[in-house]
């Protein structure tokens, strides 16, 4: 349907006409669509960025650390060496004992490093640390590795980026549920906001159905006026989830963790992202929320 | 039923055994078979619940008939799908008994609107809606409220909105209901006028003076079947 500029101009006019004639319930609207969008902000961009860190750690800890049992002589750990380099998978393994374990433990420690001096005996055990060719194979690698003797544990870092991943899930499992509730209490006040500019123009409405306008031409407007409470609302939450998102980012940054800033997604980046589906999101519920009021209270 | 003045005559209006019953039972309309040609001023009377009102809302199409078919231009009525009311109802417009104005509109945007919601341009809109309120005698009220007018300058205008568009019928739900005798006469001139230029008009009325003064067809209804129709006819035969 191709809409004259007039006829759109009509239509956009009758929208805000509707949300000033309103305003109370527009404002509760707007508010409820800009509530819903910052949650959705926050669970966004969290899990953006643990997806981008999960990402980043996968390329580049690849490795498997093999942590051997005490009491080895020096024969069975060259043993060991041998037969952890017969498994498919693996591109290198290099040795690492108990006293270039602490001594990197000590160099981790930085100026407290000290403190370790005092320790009787050292508790780091002796490892291998593996190389995979590729971190998706780590599973099978390490189902391998337990078949050899005289291993006592191993830890690799897919443990690490599975966990980020799972929380990353959780979180947008538990976002999605709070999201959905959310956007389905902004549909039902926007519908309600709508039936009440439906009311103030029942006459007009009326006389429309008798001259002969078509039906979209009577829906418009109001799914105009339900679009803006949205868009409106949505614009309202990038302004703050694009503030707040700064904010720790700067703060992440400068403060907490430089390196981390390094896998986190850049303020100017994360801002499109967020304005398309805010945008998206803001003008679809809104839409949504009068069309739900026209069926019910419009019977054109 | 068609007058006899040398012109082939359109049949704007035909009903053929059309039957109404309404979800609850009750027996609106009985059989109605009828014809209504271009040009013709019909008066449709009948006590309250004789079936004027479901009459009206088929020829609308806000009621589909339970048996029988309507026509409406040679096209039957049955066929229009929802899609097409809209264009469908541009050809009938209605006057009501309560004038239905939007009050915080001028008399001429009240007339304007109605080519506003059908989208005709500014340049058409500037053209016909002075034309029209000349014709119904509001060219000095166009920039006046409702609330300005009197109950008859009202229902001019609601008139006017009504004929804007140039339907080819133009039905007119008592019309006078609501006015002084005088004034209702100053109506019906306007009627008048309106159908001597080639609108068909159907007029469901109470009013008894006027349909025996107008000396024009007349239907009459009673418990939804059709009891009379009489060319230059009057309300009632007694009393």
């Amino acid at each position: 349907m191709v809409m004259k500029v007039r006829t759109f101009k009509y239509m956009f006019k009758q929208g805000l006409v509707g949300i000033w004639r309103n305003r109370g319930m527009s404002l509760a609207s707007i508010t409820t669509v800009a509530a819903s969008l910052m949650i959705l902000g926050v669970i966004i961009t969290l899990v953006l960025n643990i997806n981008g860190i999960a990402f980043m750690l996968q390329n580049q800890f690849d490795t498997v650390q093999v942590y051997l049992v005490e009491e080895l002589s020096d024969e069975e750990i060259t043993n060991i060496g041998i037969e952890l380099g017969s498994i498919e998978g693996i591109k290198d393994l290099e040795f690492e004992s108990k006293e270039q374990a602490l001594q990197k433990f000590k160099e981790g420690w930085g100026e407290q490093g000290y403190l370790l001096e005092s320790l009787e005996k050292n508790p780091l055990p002796n490892s291998y640390v593996i190389h995979l060719n590729n971190i998706e194979s780590a599973d099978a690698v390490v189902n391998e590795l337990t078949n050899v003797s005289g291993i006592d544990e191993v830890k690799y870092y897919k443990d690490v980026i599975d966990n980020l991943l799972r929380i990353a899930k959780f979180i947008r499992s538990v976002g999605w549920a709070l999201i959905l509730v959310l956007v389905l209490i902004a549909m039902f006040i926007i519908s309600n906001t709508i039936k009440l500019t439906l009311n103030a123009r029942k006459q007009e409405v009326n006389i429309m159905k008798y001259v002969g306008a078509t039906n979209w031409f009577i829906r418009w407007p109001f799914i105009i006026e339900g679009m803006l409470l949205g868009l409106i609302g949505a614009l309202f939450a990038t302004v703050v989830i694009n503030f707040a998102y700064q904010s720790a980012f700067d703060l992440i940054t400068t403060r907490v963790y430089v390196i981390l800033s390094t896998y986190m997604i850049l303020p100017t980046q994360m801002l499109p992202r967020i304005i398309i589906i805010f945008v998206v999101l803001g003008c679809g519920v809104g839409a949504l929320g009068s069309i739900v009021s026209l069926r019910k209270h419009l019977r054109v | 039923m068609s007058k006899c003045n040398g012109q082939e005559l359109i049949k704007l209006i035909e009903f053929q055994n059309v039957t109404k019953i309404y979800d609850k039972g009750v027996q609106a309309l009985t059989n109605i078979n009828l014809k209504i040609d271009k040009g013709e001023f019909v008066f449709l009377v009948g006590a309250s619940g004789a079936g004027k009102s479901t009459f009206i809302k088929l020829l609308l199409k806000e009621q589909d008939p339970t048996n029988g078919t309507i026509y409406i231009n040679n096209q039957n009525v049955g066929d229009i799908s929802r899609r097409k009311i809209p264009h469908f109802r541009r050809g009938i417009s209605v006057v009501f008994q309560d004038f239905r104005l939007l009050p915080n509109k001028t008399v001429f945007e009240n007339v304007a609107f109605a080519m506003e919601v059908i989208e005709a341009s500014p340049k058409e809109i500037r053209r016909q809606v002075p034309m029209i309120l000349s014709m119904v005698g509001l060219s000095e009220r166009a920039s006046q409220y409702p609330h300005e007018l009197s109950g008859g300058e009202r229902q001019r205008v609601s008139i006017a909105r009504a004929i804007v568009n140039n339907p080819s019928i133009l039905i007119a739900d008592e019309p006078t209901g609501n006015l002084d005798p005088e004034t209702a006469w100053e109506i019906m001139k306007v009627l008048k006028s309106i159908n001597r230029r080639g609108t068909t008009i159907l007029m469901a009325t109470h009013a008894k003076d006027i349909v025996d003064v107008m000396q024009q067809r007349v239907i009459a209804l009673e418990k939804g079947r059709i009891v009379r129709d009489e060319q230059r006819g009057a309300y009632g035969h007694e009393s």
